[in-house]
């Protein structure tokens, strides 16, 4: 895709060489995008496990651990996407999500939370004008199944109640059968109707099967116009994986090298340890760059994990392991 | 035909119910009495003890919850293992503490007794330890023991065994769970025990297992502050007063004793608190 001696220089850097200006390729028909995805390589699914699990061992300690706790900290959209969700859970959720540690003001804020979109007016009402955004699910999570008249009145509904950030889901279904062209025009219609609000897609990689799915759904939405993409709803058996991960954060680092388009990724479901979350930071580090590591440019949803992250933070301070019930269950 | 190869055996540790290496992947010598490679076993690491402590926090709602008669039951179990695996047991107190064979196994009785006498117990802490106060007011007032929750136990460095099932089941038996370090020269029958509980019907977790040097593992259980009580008596007294203090860091219950089965009682109710119940009486 790019030149020997300008991949030198990135491998060097641990950087991503982004041309300027973009050239995002225009998408004029399905054929078209059958065409550009077929031209991406396939990915070597060994290789990627053997890559994934070798910087999983990465080491990090001390005031390396702590600052990197800070970091996923402030990375992680808190969620909670249940049936049973009340105004009151969502309001100790958002009151949780700008003072993680009520005792410690040096604890950054999270990004964002992020609710079922009936609950997004409630978040607002809590949040004010604090930095902690409104995410909302919607194109009828999570399964995706509805159409799309419905999934774009879901979205502005949750827009118009205040959302920041809207997670979209993909039609896996459509996918799978082939018909990419659905999948592509369903998420343009969804980021014109999301306006200024950031656009996540998920792409449900527990549902996509090989790499290579991942590969071309990565592909897919972020040619759409996906400002990020995202692993999974946390609704199926198999979610975040590290090699998963690995394989979107390598696809929007070629996506940026040719189109010149800086993508997110959010990783979510199943991470629920501070030993998890630093691995994906290390995941990203070693393929986009630091430039990602950053709530704009990468995210964790997850509901379990920031009591972790909090609990092994006080561990770093404190010198001993902490009771779970230092902090507030959600 | 060949020679058979030897099928040698390794001492691992107990966590949950499974029994792994040590994350550490660390193992030390330990030898006979008399001087004589004994065994390869795993030293636990900090992490271990981390995991060890996660395991029995997870599975004391269950233990207390279930009923005292079931937790009898499954105690006395033990017993029954203890028992049909005592030639084993008694050879390795007699290699460990250096006694005659006939001695071993008294001493093998002794401790599967124990386990029995504990097994007896659960269904009669409540009776003994708690009960009705006289109030002056129209109350039913009750005590009521329940366990503290999470016991980290360093076992007696002597008693391999005997002292090993008295430091360990004593809070067991109450509804507590246990983290313990079993003598660090004389570490293999508490790991046989250990293993007589996974075909005992112990939920995991429930007693878990950590070998290893306890002066580098005691000071981490100290200063646990998910430990609800510690048992400190297999560590030399200047030891233990340095723990002891580090322990009330965070409000631990502690006990120095070294197992004593004259003052059981006293052990019994080491790691007990009481729940005091104001109940109106209907008119």
């Amino acid at each position: 895709m790019s030149t020997a001696p300008l991949r030198l220089v990135t491998i060097q850097d641990h950087g991503v060489r982004i041309p300027s200006p973009s050239t995002l390729p225009a998408i004029e028909s399905e054929a078209q995008l059958h065409g550009l995805l077929a031209s991406l390589s396939g990915v070597d699914a060994v290789g990627v496990e053997a890559r994934a699990a070798k910087l999983a061992t990465r080491s990090i300690k001390k005031s390396t651990k702590l600052a990197a706790i800070n970091l996923a900290i402030s990375m992680v959209d808190l969620t909670t996407l249940e049936g049973a969700d009340t105004p009151g859970r969502v309001a100790s959720l958002c009151t949780k999500a700008m003072h993680p540690d009520p005792r410690d003001s040096s604890v950054p804020s999270v990004a964002a939370v992020c609710v079922y979109p009936d609950l997004v007016a409630h978040a607002r009402k809590v949040l004010g004008t604090s930095s902690v955004a409104v995410a909302s699910v919607a194109t009828a999570f999570p399964s995706g199944r509805a159409s799309l008249n419905v999934k774009l009145l879901d979205v502005r509904e949750a827009l118009s109640a205040g959302a920041d950030e809207i997670d979209m889901v993909i039609d896996r279904g459509a996918f799978l059968s082939g018909r990419i062209g659905q999948v592509f025009e369903e998420i343009v219609a969804v980021k014109e109707s999301c306006g200024n609000a950031h656009l996540k897609v998920i792409l449900e990689t527990g549902e996509l099967v090989t790499y290579d799915n991942v590969r071309r759904a990565s592909w897919i939405a972020m040619l759409a116009g996906a400002d990020f993409i995202k692993t999974s709803t946390g609704k199926v058996a198999v979610s975040a994986t590290t090699p998963v991960a690995l394989v979107m954060l390598e696809a929007v680092r070629d996506f940026a090298e040719t189109t010149g388009r800086v993508v997110g990724v959010k990783v979510a479901g199943g991470i629920r340890s501070t030993k998890d979350a630093i691995r994906y930071l290390v995941l990203v580090n070693e393929t986009v760059g630091a430039a990602w590591l950053s709530p704009t440019l990468f995210r964790f949803g997850a509901s379990s994990l920031l009591n972790d992250l909090l609990m092994q933070r006080l561990k770093q301070q404190r010198g001993a392991y902490v009771r779970a019930d230092e902090f507030s269950g959600d | 035909m060949s020679e058979r190869l030897d099928v040698r055996k390794t001492y691992k540790l107990l966590i949950n119910g499974a029994f792994p290496r040590s994350e550490s992947g660390r193992s030390y010598e330990v030898t006979s009495f008399a001087g004589e490679f004994l065994a390869n076993v795993a030293q636990g690491s900090r992490k271990d003890l981390r995991d060890a402590v996660v395991a029995a926090r997870a599975a004391q709602a269950k233990w207390w919850g279930a009923t005292a008669y079931n937790r009898g039951q499954v105690v006395y179990r033990l017993a029954e293992m203890a028992e049909s695996r005592r030639d084993e047991l008694a050879e390795h107190v007699e290699l460990c503490e250096g006694v005659k064979t006939r001695e071993a196994q008294a001493i093998v009785s002794r401790s599967i007794d124990r386990i029995v006498w504990y097994a007896g117990w659960t269904d009669k802490i409540a009776q003994v330890f708690g009960g009705s106060n006289p109030v002056a007011g129209p109350f039913f007032n009750f005590s009521v023991p329940v366990p503290s929750g999470v016991v980290a136990v360093i076992a007696d460095q002597d008693s391999s065994l005997q002292g090993f099932v008295d430091t360990v089941l004593a809070p067991i038996c109450v509804g507590n769970t246990v983290v313990a370090i079993p003598s660090e020269r004389r570490p293999t029958p508490a790991v046989l025990l250990g293993e007589m509980t996974a075909t005992s019907d112990f939920p995991g977790g429930v007693l878990n297992i950590v070998t290893g040097l306890s002066d580098e593992l005691a000071p981490t259980l100290a200063a646990h502050e998910d430990v609800d009580g510690i048992d400190l008596g297999g560590l030399t007294p200047a030891t233990a007063s340095e723990l002891a203090a580090v322990a009330s860091g965070s409000i631990k219950r502690v006990l120095r004793d070294r197992p004593d089965p004259a003052a059981s009682l006293r052990r019994l109710r080491a790691f007990v608190e009481t729940s005091t119940v104001w109940h109106t009486i209907g008119q």
